[in-house]
């Protein structure tokens, strides 16, 4: 229909105008203003929607309905879990991670075997999907320039395709070597590209919908004349295993593909645009999906004899109606919609190739060693540029050997399921600590193994390359080996099948191997960085995880190899800047400055051969398993030490609040005791002083008369008993007070003690003349207590009472009861009474009543107290009840044991 | 420390989960017949997707103004 030139140019501007798209993004960013905002980072993203999308989703659901939905289906959950990818961002920023294969092996101790396990899957996973966009491009070529006279007839088309996609690339994407692997320019062009394939499918869907036939009602009302058709709007209970298994497929796709992880994640700004493209994302997949089913129903009406390949649906339905502008925009959509996938997935590839095959090798090469001095810069770049042909070529001889035998769709998904296979070491290494390197490894072959098996062989047998003898029968014709009925299981399709049993053998070995050996030093280091990323902020602990000695211009030496040297020395006053020096050659070469180096060299060549380079010029000294974990754990040590020392803290301030109490008491006891001492020496000396007074008048002095000597002699004797009596007192209240005294508990019968008590004091109240009443039960009360000391008690009540009563019109009277079962005991006189402050104050020791200024003592001061003491032994109370003037009343009780003791 | 201060990443792994049940089988397979003679298979998935869609940029966009 088209002239060959025309197509030619065509494509030529199309691709020249995404370069000059690049060119001004990359400027952009090398001025420091980034143009990438969140609604470019979402719909730089939609590099998911490949030709896959844009020729084959009308394809398959031309043959299967509804199932072309589970892909944009399965990433439109998946984006939601926002949480995991943010975390898979945060990661790969903190430690310049690259690529998936960098991500991977750097979680399982920077392992180069893993790196290269990891990029074999995903260079062999993936080249049926570059395969595919090949023939996308090659078919939709052949539909515009159908019946038309064209120069690349007769030459093979798709190589040709494959030829002009690699230069593309070449130039596009491989120019520079970005320490971060940032392609500012590329995403720019690539969220360009997704406007211009979402415009173009929207454009033809219109159209057919439109403009072919009366809008969506009509489109479906003529379908339903079509029983076959008819099938393709219905869900088929049957279908539900392959449902589920594509949308878990393509939901592990849209993170684990290389290019996907370079977009989501290398390329990724800032975390906060991941929000947006939580929700702009699925939306663009929402629009993009809308007239797919419409085109495949449009097409299917259209061209009854199934002459056609539905595939081409979007090229020839235009074709077909004269919409000749309409079909090259729609071979433009289609372009761009396998250029981008082309050029980042090839770009994500070449990095995951150079860094992690190439270079391990070199790194061991003696070539090398020996260009040592050589700048390496363009050696990686070449190694870049090599690997990006080479990932064409193979997609392209991949195309001959099983495109035609596949549908786009069938060829996409041998992919997806390559990549699934990455699923378990990553996300279990995001989560999970104990994962290895061993287990890993093992997971991913497992899984590997069984995809080739299962998936990628039989694609080949099926166009003829290799015998069926093994999908048929089984290897060595074990029938349990037939390579899509493993150990027999049948009713799956293949896609579902291979799933099952890769990701059964990959999720078994990672775990079991994990847990059968303990993890060496590295790996444990780098799961406690991983898994605790966002716990910690990094840089201390990264800087002490690391102890050696090196010289600066080593490691200099070695970024300037590695990045160039301008860049390099960028990179050097930025770090030198960040810890406040004015020149990098004053930076010291110590840890901090180390992990700079290998996280900065990790941008460029992988972090495993960047760990292998750092080596190579340090003198590093091995840390132990435990001393790693220690270090990493010290932030959560510090803060568990540091909760401890408060706990601590509010014991020890506890504890010296209870010390101040108890000093606070100690120190009164010692002045009460002070007091004591000097009030005991004060009542000894005044007996002793008179004593003494008199004993040297009657030794001096002879001759006093015989009736004053009498008197003295009276007194010396009265004055000596009362010393006896406090010396006796004060031993008592000793013994009482350190708890040594002797009780002999018995059942006493109270009134009888207070008779007896009345009765040897008689004489004493009528000496007196003050009269002394009772009121006692002849059966007392009965307590168990001892006899003697109550009696003490009681005697001491009664001569209190008869030394305040008044002379001669004194009244004292002595009451007996029982209440609330205590038997009570009140000796009530109508002396002078006590205050309100006495009547607490005559309990103290040595405290008397009435004025002991001008009185003269009447008593020694501890008989209370005793009394006091006495009554408390036994559980009783002794108190006074008194108002001045009003006579006072003290009483005590005792309590009463109770029947059945 | 600051995983747990996330409310928007937590209502939109909800939604994720939502997402489950509502677009697989047999909640997919339930809707029959039409609605203006579009089939209610086609308007159910599209509808469910397009709801999810809709929730997400309320609680993403709504947490973004902040």
């Amino acid at each position: 229909m088209f002239p060959g030139w025309l197509v030619a140019l065509l494509a030529i501007a199309y691709l020249a105008l995404l370069f000059a798209i690049a060119r001004f993004g990359d400027a952009r960013a090398d001025n420091g203003r980034s143009i990438i905002s969140a609604n470019i980072y979402a719909l730089s993203l939609a590099v998911y929607c490949t030709s896959w999308t844009f020729f084959g989703s009308v394809g398959s659901a031309a043959a299967n309905g509804f199932f072309f939905l589970t892909i944009y289906l399965g990433p439109t959950m998946m984006l939601l879990g926002v949480g995991v990818i943010i975390k898979i961002i945060r990661i790969s920023k903190t430690y310049r991670i690259t690529s998936i294969a960098d991500f991977i092996a750097s979680r399982y101790g920077k392992s180069p075997l893993l790196a290269g396990l990891v990029t074999v899957i995903a260079v062999v996973g993936v080249i049926p999907y570059i395969a595919l966009q090949l023939k996308a491009i090659a078919a939709s070529v052949d539909v515009l320039l159908a019946g038309s006279e064209h120069a690349i007839r007769g030459l093979d088309s798709t190589f040709l395709i494959a030829v002009v996609l690699a230069l593309f690339t070449l130039f596009f994407g491989a120019r520079h070597l970005d320490a971060a692997e940032r392609h500012e320019g590329m995403v720019v062009a690539i969220a360009f590209e997704s406007v211009v394939k979402l415009m173009a499918f929207i454009a033809v869907g219109l159209f057919v919908t439109y403009g072919l036939f009366d809008g969506f009602s009509d489109l479906f009302a003529r379908a339903a004349a079509h029983p076959e058709l008819q099938r393709l709007l219905r869900h088929h209970p049957a279908g539900a295993s392959r449902w589920a298994a594509l949308l878990l497929l393509s939901g592990l796709a849209i993170i684990l593909l290389p290019r996907q992880f370079q977009i989501i994640v290398v390329e990724n700004v800032d975390e906060a645009h991941l929000k947006r493209a939580a929700w702009l994302f699925p939306l663009y997949l929402l629009l993009i999906n809308i007239f797919v089913l419409p085109l495949a129903i449009g097409g299917l009406l259209h061209y009854d004899a199934h002459d056609i390949n539905p595939e081409t649906f979007v090229l020839a339905l235009p074709l077909a109606h004269g919409a000749g502008a309409l079909a090259l925009l729609a071979f433009i959509g289609g372009l761009s919609a396998a250029t981008g996938m082309v050029i980042v997935e090839t770009i994500a590839l070449s990095t995951m190739v150079c860094n992690d095959l190439a270079m391990p090798l070199l790194l061991r090469s003696p070539w090398l060693r020996a260009a040592r001095r050589q700048n390496l810069f363009r050696l990686l770049l070449g190694i870049r540029r090599a690997a990006i042909g080479l990932i064409l070529l193979l997609g392209y001889i991949y195309f001959r050997a099983a495109g035609e035998a596949y549908a786009l769709v069938s060829i996409g998904l041998i992919s997806f399921a390559a990549v699934a296979q990455f699923a378990p070491a990553l996300f279990g290494g995001l989560y999970w600590k104990q994962g290895t390197r061993a287990g890993a490894v093992a997971g991913l072959a497992a899984g590997f193994a069984i995809w080739l098996y299962t998936l990628l062989l039989p694609s080949f047998a099926k166009s003829g390359w290799i015998g069926q003898g093994f999908v048929e029968q089984g290897l060595f014709g074990l029938s349990w080996l037939r390579a899509q009925a493993l150990f027999g299981l049948t009713g799956l399709d293949e896609i579902s099948h291979c799933l099952w049993w890769s990701l059964l053998a990959n999720i078994a070995c990672y775990v079991a191997v994990s847990l059968s050996a303990k993890p060496d030093v590295i790996t444990a280091q780098q799961a406690e960085r991983f898994v605790d990323i966002f716990r910690r902020d990094g840089r201390d602990a990264d800087a002490r995880l690391w102890r050696g000695k090196t010289s600066l211009g080593a490691v200099v030496d070695l970024l300037e190899r590695f990045l160039g040297a301008v860049h390099a020395e960028q990179q050097l006053a930025a770090h030198a800047r960040a810890g406040a020096l004015r020149d990098w050659r004053e930076l010291p070469a110590d840890a901090a400055f180390v992990h700079f180096a290998e996280t900065e060299l990790a941008g460029a060549i992988g972090s495993a051969s960047a760990k292998a380079m750092v080596a190579s010029v340090v003198q590093e000294e091995e840390l132990g398993l435990e001393e790693v974990l220690d270090i990493l754990d010290e932030a959560t040590q510090v803060r568990a030490y540091s909760r401890e020392l408060e706990a601590k803290q509010r014991e020890l301030e506890a504890a010296t609040a209870e010390l101040r109490a108890a000093n606070d008491r100690l120190r009164e006891l010692d002045l009460l005791k002070n007091d004591f001492i000097s009030t005991v020496t004060h009542e000894l000396r005044t007996p002793l002083t008179s004593i003494r007074a008199l004993s040297e008048m009657l030794h001096a002095d002879p001759d006093v008369e015989a009736n004053d000597r009498q008197r003295f002699l009276a007194i010396i004797v009265h004055e000596a008993e009362r010393l006896t009596r406090l010396i006796n007192q004060v031993l008592d209240m000793a013994k009482l007070e350190s708890g040594r005294a002797e009780w002999a508990t018995g059942a006493v019968d109270i009134g009888e003690v207070a008779r007896e008590a009345m009765d040897s004091l008689g004489q004493l109240f009528r000496d007196k003349g003050v009269a002394l009443a009772s009121e006692i039960p002849e059966h007392g009360p009965v307590v168990l207590a001892d006899r003697d000391r109550l009696m003490q008690v009681t005697i001491n009540l009664l001569s209190n009472a008869v030394k305040f009563a008044p002379d001669r019109d004194g009244r004292v009277r002595v009451t007996v009861g029982v209440e609330d079962g205590r038997a009570r005991v009140a000796v009530a006189d109508n002396g002078p009474g006590l205050t309100a402050a006495e009547c607490g104050i005559v309990f103290e020791k040595f405290r008397q009543g009435g004025n002991t200024l001008t009185a003269k003592p009447q008593g020694t001061g501890l008989g209370l107290p005793i009394s006091r003491q006495i009554v408390e032994y036994f559980g009783g109370n002794l108190w006074v009840e008194s108002r001045p003037g009003a006579g006072a009343c003290f009483i005590f009780t005792v309590p009463m044991p109770t029947p059945q003791q | 420390m600051k995983r747990a201060n996330h409310p928007a990443r937590q209502r939109l792994a909800a939604l994720g989960l939502l997402a489950i049940p509502l677009l697989t089988y047999p909640l997919i397979a339930l809707p029959e017949g039409d609605l203006a003679r579009i089939p209610l298979s086609y308007l159910y998935l599209f509808g469910i997707w397009a709801g999810l869609i809709v929730l997400a940029a309320l609680v993403a966009e709504r947490q973004g103004r902040k």
